[in-house]
């Protein structure tokens, strides 16, 4: 068969979203890959230089829906450094907490996504229920299952709800039994590991040049989690291992967000066990912000997001822009892909997480 | 207990044919229409007809349930409800059916023209021509060959033809892709397949479903001298049906629907309908040559085709099962499956059956 | 490549001495960050001396601001080893934005270079493949610049 090229996407099972993976192939095997992006472009960073400070934090949460609370999180924090505002104590505790949180929820995203990738509809639903455990804490805590609209500048909105540590305590163990029962259903699975070793092997040097970041780096061996060297919040505070595995292959990328679910877990344990009692949760900001510019980034569950900020003493951002740790794994995507064949692309692909919202933006 | 479908057809047709119709047409003095209806040739065509109908009828109704139990099944495995048209779901396949039946009916602009709309019908067919060879039991039966093992395995090895013309016609590339792996992954293990058959064969000394069954009623069932062979035909089998974890030629995720595609409305009902039907073969297969076809207790009471048709849903379990924990592998790996491993073990199955039958054992 | 671990002022110093007209932002004193001006013909030298010498492997951020006057272009460079970010602002004036692409040293400036061309029509010299990225090909204007007109007025 001679060589051809083959869109998967714009609409295509594969794609989780609305973007193309164009492929070439000869008969099965890979060739030459191009990303083709740009189908959801909302034109974010434009549409934020017209809003008001606050009015960017909903915003921010739609960047994507898989891990809404890290974007706002990240923005709040580039605005509090442009500010210059100091947040108490218990509200990094509770940013900090919220953000473990929704990186299980995001892994889980992704399991299920994974699941219906390598074909196995078992495995969806069980890490979609899962995940609605998290979505039930989170609407406990924020009053919404996705879009929260909950870290503030300088704070965030509410404090914990009533017998909040108690629903947690409890949501955590039963969510450490089903990672026993993942480990029984996927990783002692041999023809799950079929699917999965030896495929999109990347090199740490590659991954570190390609500016890959996040899981699919640690996965490479390389240590390196901004939670780690260099820590925001609180995460100075706790004890926690970072996850890394020598593998450099989609296994070791499926590995990597399988142990960083329970160390997320760890951790949620550990800041019960320091966060302070009770306090203020919230600062008043400023309405306008100074002349200057700011740069706050941390460890989205894809990697490291980082937002650039400049402000012009109104009270509105002049530049806001965004590092999405996917568009630069997508932009490396090709590497990954060249020499495997074409029933590997869903299992090369979906290890990496794809989330076009905050690709596009 | 069984029923014997051809005498009482025969009985039915005779009696309509020359004692109803006949004494009618005689009472109109038209001796010679009514001798000719009379006559054996008329009778013995009806009957085949009429035969044909009812165990077409009773293949689809088992298939359709088939489609139901997987779909419960499935959701039962995944901690969901599953169907809920209906008592027990049990009308979810018919409110689909009507759905597909009044969508519209598209013929893509770079399809083929003759062969797009030609390989459904194809499909379809040979699926439900292996209804033709499958006993129910000792009288419910189509056809009584001798060779109707080896019909079974012939027809089903025509259907990757069919999908190969498909996917081909469709003109796109999924389906193209899809079409090539459909072929390769079925010829590959129609040896294996034909290996564990041949086992079976050599052991009771016919290819006639009768005998195989007898032969079981009186020694054992053969799924236990043969058990390797059984497992190397349950693997094939569900490989040749393009079930998970072999449905590869359909790989939902990299091939969109695979060579099915580009195919909507009733034609995509009927490619799914063909899946189980071929899907009721398989099991039908298993049961017959190794489970000990319609046999089984309390045969005063209860009816062998009743004993048949639950041991096919009992064996179809496994096929929902193995769909409920794998994940599609991988084409080279599904070849690689076949020649290194199911192949070696058909053939020590084969030693096996040889050595049992030459020791005298069975 | 050694992973030396410097910290923020050696790697000051190591900068002063090779290239002397790089002005450092004291005022902003926060750890494990480094912030400085550069001109654009020095821009490729000081990144490749940034990543040979120093360490700085990882590529995070290019982004562009239009300053009404001037185009600037920002780079945020991180080492692994010693956990640094710097922050390098590139000043290009406004009727011939052009500098040079540091796509050569990090691939992962690829597709950020391409989208601040996208947006802003910043021309990176020798990129490998600048073409319109988010936006469709036909297009004819710049949106992320302060002078184009908004929600079609």
């Amino acid at each position: 068969m001679a060589e051809m090229w083959i869109n998967m996407g714009p609409q295509h099972p594969m794609t989780h979203g609305l973007w193309n993976m164009r492929i070439k192939v000869d008969g099965e095997t890979i060739t030459d890959a191009e990303p083709v992006i740009g189908y959801l472009h909302r034109g974010w960073e434009k549409m934020v230089e017209n809003r008001l400070y606050p009015q960017i934090i909903p915003m921010a949460d739609r960047l994507c829906y898989g891990s809404a609370f890290t974007w706002s999180h990240v923005y709040c924090m580039a605005v509090e450094k442009l500010m210059d505002i100091e947040v108490p104590e218990r509200a990094q505790y509770i940013r900090a907490m919220s953000d473990e949180l929704q990186r299980i929820g995001n892994h889980l995203m992704w399991l299920a996504a994974i699941g219906t990738d390598l074909g196995n509809l078992t495995m969806f639903l069980y890490a979609t229920r899962d995940r609605e455990m998290f979505l039930d804490l989170f609407t406990s805590l924020t009053g919404a299952r996705m879009t929260y609209n909950y870290c503030r500048v300088g704070g965030v909105r509410n404090d914990s709800p009533p017998n909040w540590t108690r629903d947690l305590v409890r949501t955590l163990d039963y969510f450490e039994k089903r990672l026993k029962e993942y480990d029984m259903l996927v990783d002692q699975s041999k023809l799950f590991r079929m699917r999965m070793e030896g495929l999109g092997y990347m090199s740490a040097k590659d991954c570190i040049n390609a500016g890959i970041t996040g899981p699919v780096l640690r996965a490479s061996g390389v240590k390196q989690d901004l939670r780690h060297n260099d820590p925001y919040e609180i995460y100075e505070e706790l004890d926690w291992n970072i996850c890394t595995h020598d593998d450099c292959d989609t296994w070791a990328r499926y590995r990597v967000r399988m142990m960083e679910m329970q160390e997320s877990v760890n951790i949620v344990r550990d800041i019960l066990k320091k966060m302070p009692e009770s306090g203020p949760i919230r600062v008043k900001p400023p309405r306008a912000a100074p002349v200057g510019t700011a740069m706050a980034r941390m460890e989205d569950p894809r990697g490291e997001s980082l937002m650039y900020l400049v402000g012009d003493g109104t009270d509105k951002p002049y530049r806001l822009s965004v590092r999405s740790p996917l568009y630069v794994i997508i932009s490396a995507s090709p590497q990954l892909l060249k020499g495997y064949r074409i029933a590997d692309v869903p299992s090369i692909l979906g290890m990496l997480d794809v989330c076009v919202g905050e690709m596009d933006r | 207990m069984y029923l014997d479908l051809w005498n009482l057809v025969g009985g039915l047709i005779h009696w309509l044919m020359v004692d109803v119709i006949g004494e009618i047409l005689n009472w109109l003095h038209l001796y010679g229409l009514a001798d000719w209806l009379g006559s054996s040739g008329v009778l013995h065509i009806l009957t085949i007809i009429v035969v044909g109908l009812i165990i077409l009828v009773v293949g689809m109704l088992v298939s359709i349930t088939l489609i139901w139990q997987d779909r419960k099944m499935l959701g039962r495995f995944m901690d969901r409800v599953g169907t809920q048209v209906g008592p027990f779901g049990l009308f979810q396949n018919f409110a689909d059916a009507l759905k597909v039946l009044v969508k519209e009916y598209i013929i893509p602009d770079a399809a083929d023209r003759l062969i797009y709309p030609l390989a459904p019908i194809l499909i379809i067919g040979l699926s439900m021509a292996m209804f033709v060879t499958i006993p129910y039991s000792q009288g419910f039966y189509m056809s009584n060959s001798d060779l109707s093992v080896i019909l079974t395995l012939a027809i089903l090895a025509v259907v990757p033809f069919a999908v190969l013309m498909g996917g081909w016609a469709s003109n796109n590339k999924y389906t193209l892709i899809g079409g090539m792996r459909a072929a390769a992954q079925t010829c590959a293990y129609e040896v294996p397949l034909l290996l564990s058959v041949a086992s079976v064969v050599v052991l009771t000394g016919s290819m006639n479903f009768m005998d195989i069954v007898a032969f079981q009623y009186e020694n054992t069932w053969l799924v236990i001298p043969l058990i390797i062979g059984f497992i190397v035909f349950l693997v094939s089998i569900i490989a040749e049906v393009e079930r998970v974890p072999f449905d590869l030629p359909e790989a939902e995720a990299e091939l969109v629907e695979g060579w099915q595609t580009e195919y909507g409305g009733m034609r995509f009902g009927l490619i799914m309908m063909s899946q189980y039907a071929r899907s009721f073969v398989g099991a039908s297969l298993i049961v017959l040559l190794f489970f000990g076809g319609w046999h089984g207790p309390f045969a005063d009471y209860i009816p062998a085709g009743i004993w048949f048709v639950v041991k096919v849903f009992l064996v179809f379990i496994l096929f929902v099962w193995a769909w409920a924990a794998f994940p599609r592998i991988r084409t080279d790996q599904i070849l690689d499956l076949c020649w290194k491993r199911l192949l070696p073990l058909a053939a020590i199955n084969l030693f096996i059956a040889v050595f049992f039958k030459t020791m005298g054992w069975f | 490549m050694e992973d030396i671990a410097y910290s923020v002022q050696e790697v000051k110093e190591k900068i002063v001495q090779t290239f002397s007209d790089v002005i450092f932002d004291d005022d902003k004193m926060e750890v494990r960050r480094l912030y400085m001006t550069a001109d654009r013909s020095i821009l490729f030298e000081l990144c490749k001396f940034m990543k040979n010498d120093l360490g700085f492997c990882h590529c995070s951020l290019v982004s562009g601001v239009d300053r009404c006057d001037r185009f600037q272009t920002v780079y945020h460079i991180t080492s692994y080893a010693s956990n640094i970010t710097a922050e390098i602002v590139v000043d290009l004036p406004h009727d011939e934005p052009e500098v040079d692409s540091i796509t050569p040293l990090w691939g992962g400036a690829n597709w950020h270079e391409r989208e601040t061309f996208d947006m802003f029509g910043i021309i990176f010299k020798n990129h490998p493949n600048l073409k319109r990225l988010l936006l469709p090909e036909d297009y004819k204007f710049f949106p992320m610049r302060k002078d184009c007109p908004e929600g079609g007025r």
